[in-house]
């Protein structure tokens, strides 16, 4: 390993220096804070000074150079290129929502954990190094050479761009989130703030300033995310190693779980809530009736409480609830329906925090065993087959720095997801502990301040002035923020957490903004289009792609759709089985050939998108209709083997590839120094 | 020629083999804990049940391991067929 080559030791120079300079700041700043600095100027100084570097990185790494913008020169070091992809890869899903996610769902939501990083052990194995010794520029350039020709490159456009664009979206959506709430504007102001600072890094220096961007992103990510679970196993267990000790906190919480469990006061609550759910259920049988009667209902009391002359406000509030009626009786149906399955899931006891696969009867478990293993599988094969994350491994200087460089990402990658189940646990043992069950009068000031955003509800059902558990709403997403608030630590560590978010989000925007942008002008304008286009043209229309996707991006995002996790899961779901069998065989088996890769992807991905929308309610289907009982998030389970399927039955029933082809495939299983990339360019 | 063919030929099947035999511990890591994860659970690892320890750590550290291996080993692959010199 050239750890002593000139430029790695000034990589590791420069770095050492920017994170020390970022460790002075949080302590810089954290010593404003004692001297009386207000929070927002913190939150505000920690997302402008944070993007202000990225800037910096960009404009330093501005390039006109083609291979410099599409693939970094290819002379990252396999360290570094690892930390990059882990910045990549990690997303506002993964920092703000899986901790949220793991403290509702406890085992079940494990299936990330497996799934979003057993999947790098495919990226090593079966594609990373090949890609790299193929050594051109995106994943369908792979697919023209392999697949001889412009249709499977067509059709690799086609799911790269459909699979990262809804992904970007996501994360323009949370930096818009993010800003929002630290600095205090308008969520779609926010959202172009995003895209100023994803634009800053990406748009001058394409992939070379992404990558050296994502690193310094990846530094401030995961320290933001260590801090604050690290001080509160502190806190707690009396050891700074939230990783190594959460096991016996888990243990303590199953006893706390089954003493709340069986409380009379949170019984009660629960019965009201059951209650609560059947009037909601008989509203609905009686529609359009009910409807009438409830508005006729308030229209009264509005006039009651006008007559007596109750105070403003009190009218006012019900004139509130007046106006929020539904309008018709399907918006009355959908509302309360939505109401009622709330009140449900209230009525009974969620389930133990380690306990895998709880269900009623044996059928429910099998079914919640089934769902588990098929969604981390999917997550698997469609981590092994996201082009951003591949086109990583065209920057590694050699395959066998590509190789180095996958279990470098997984060690970054690692380092995050193996603290995210501590942090739900730690979590849910403080509000168990500390929270549930204490007087609602003097709850502390976290509860109302996130109330007034309607992140944290509570609802005092039994009116006996003490928080009871199924009281009590946290919004999934904030679990993560709110961490340091119920460890009442300063503010300096919420803003931390703050732009450690942020450069989550940034980061993944970056290289999924690459992915398309390239997409689009390398592959489909530059291969198919015009193929005689100068370096100086190519580049112009790269950029002025980038630019377009990102503002359309942008302007999706502060539409807000509400249906944004249930698209990441499908992009993974496409992504798997568009690619994954393409990709595999096209290296391992030579008589795959272009008429089985083009028909395998599309029927893969033909099947996948059939399975939503027979089962996903957004699209109208049911889940009576699934296979085999498998969630539409899981979809890719069935798309991923009718992919290889397809491929191998149809590339048998055609003639096999030319020589050349086989040529190129010889070539990229060979280490580096053997043999020359085949002449395929003018077939292609 | 004929002589790097042959070198060729083996090389690509040693890496092969060893490629089959990582992913046959990738998916037994992957899925046979999830599939036992209830059985597993029974038996407690330092306060974790051993199920949820698995998923949340164990299979993580497994996955870690393999690419590490193969990383390893196949550099080893390569300097015995005479494909490794420099970096």
């Amino acid at each position: 390993m050239s750890v002593r080559s000139p430029l790695v030791r000034r990589l590791w120079r420069y770095y050492a220096v920017y994170a020390l300079g970022f460790v002075g700041l949080i302590v810089s700043l954290a010593i404003a804070e004692q001297l009386g600095m207000t929070p927002r100027w913190i939150g505000q100084i920690f997302l402008f000074a944070t993007i202000a570097i990225y800037a910096l990185i960009g404009v330093m790494s501005r390039t006109s150079d083609v291979s410099e913008y599409y693939v970094a020169g290819r002379r990252v070091p396999a360290l570094f290129n690892g930390m990059a992809t882990a910045a990549d890869w990690m997303s506002a899903a993964s920092f703000i929502g899986l901790a949220g996610t793991l403290y509702y769902s406890g085992f079940a939501g494990l299936a990330f954990v497996t799934g979003w990083t057993g999947g790098y052990v495919l990226v090593a194995l079966l594609l990373a190094p090949f890609l790299r010794k193929f050594g051109q520029f995106t994943i369908p350039d792979f697919l023209g050479a392999r697949y001889e020709g412009h249709f499977a490159r067509v059709v690799g456009v086609f799911a790269a761009v459909l699979a990262s664009f809804v992904y970007v979206v996501a994360q323009i959506y949370g930096v818009g989130l993010i800003t929002s709430r630290f600095i205090g504007i308008e969520f779609e102001i926010g959202v172009f703030v995003g895209l100023a600072g994803i634009l800053v890094c990406s748009f001058l220096g394409g992939m070379r300033a992404v990558t050296w961007t994502q690193v310094a992103q990846y530094l401030i990510l995961i320290i933001a995310y260590l801090v604050p679970v690290t001080i509160l196993s502190y806190k707690v267990t009396g050891v700074p190693v939230p990783q190594a000790v959460y096991g016996q906190v888990l243990n303590d919480l199953g006893i706390k779980e089954l003493e709340l469990f069986s409380e009379p006061r949170e019984n009660e609550v629960r019965a009201l809530y059951r209650s609560r759910a059947e009037e909601y259920a008989r509203k609905i049988v009686d529609l359009p009736e009910s409807l009438t009667t409830e508005r006729a209902g308030q229209v009264q009391r509005v006039t009651e409480l006008r007559t007596v002359g109750a105070p403003a406000r009190e009218i006012a509030t019900a004139e509130r609830t007046l106006r929020d009626l539904p309008r018709t009786p399907d918006e009355a149906r959908m509302k309360w329906e939505k109401a009622r399955q709330d009140s449900l899931a209230r009525s009974v006891n969620p389930p133990p925090h380690a306990e895998a696969f709880s269900g009623a009867d044996p059928a429910a478990r099998d079914s919640a065993r089934n769902n588990f293993l098929a969604l981390s599988f999917v997550l698997m094969l469609g981590t092994a087959a996201l082009p951003h994350i591949l086109m990583r491994y065209y920057t590694t200087p050699c395959v066998r720095s590509a190789r180095r460089s996958v279990f470098w990402s997984l060690f970054f990658i690692f380092l995050l997801y193996v603290t995210a189940p501590a942090y739900a646990v730690f979590a849910k043992w403080e509000v168990y502990s500390n929270l549930i069950g204490s007087n609602i009068g003097s709850l502390p000031p976290w509860v109302a301040s996130w109330g007034k955003v309607g992140l944290v509800k509570v609802e005092d059902i039994n009116g006996d002035g003490i928080l009871q558990l199924a009281e009590l709403t946290i919004n999934s997403d904030v679990i993560l923020l709110i961490i340091p608030e119920i460890a009442g630590l300063p503010y300096v560590v919420s803003g931390l957490v703050a732009a450690g978010g942020l450069a989550a989000a940034l980061s993944t925007a970056d290289g999924l903004l690459l992915t398309i942008s390239h997409a689009l002008s390398h592959d489909l304008y530059y291969k198919m289009v015009n193929p005689q286009a100068s370096t100086q043209r190519r580049l112009v229309i790269t950029k002025s792609q980038l630019l377009v996707v990102a503002v359309v991006a942008a302007w999706v995002a502060s539409l807000r759709p509400d249906s944004i996790l249930f698209m990441v899961g499908l992009a993974f779901s496409i992504a798997a089985s568009a690619f994954f069998p393409a990709l595999v065989l096209g290296i391992f088996w030579k008589r795959a050939n272009k008429w089985g890769a083009v028909a395998g992807m599309l029927a893969g991905m033909g099947i996948t998108l059939y399975y939503i929308v027979r089962t996903h309610p957004f699209f109208g289907g049911t889940m009576a209709d699934a296979w085999m009982d498998i969630h539409p998030i899981s979809c890719g389970v069935f798309g991923v083997p009718v992919g290889f399927l397809v491929i191998a039955l149809v590339s048998l029933l055609t003639p096999p590839p030319p020589p050349e082809v086989q040529a190129l495939v010889d070539f990229v299983r060979m280490p580096d120094q053997v043999g020359t990339l085949p002449v395929l360019e003018k077939r292609l | 020629m004929r002589d790097t063919y042959a070198r060729q030929g083996t090389y690509w099947r040693e890496s092969l083999r060893l490629t089959v035999i990582l992913l046959l511990v990738w998916a037994a890591a992957s899925f046979l804990p999830g599939w036992y994860a209830v059985e597993l659970n029974a038996i407690k690892f330092q306060g974790w049940p051993l199920g949820f320890y698995m998923e949340a750590q164990g299979c993580l550290i497994i996955f870690l391991l393999i690419v590490w291996i193969y990383d390893r080993w196949m550099v080893r692959i390569e300097r015995r067929h005479g494909f490794h010199e420099e970096d």
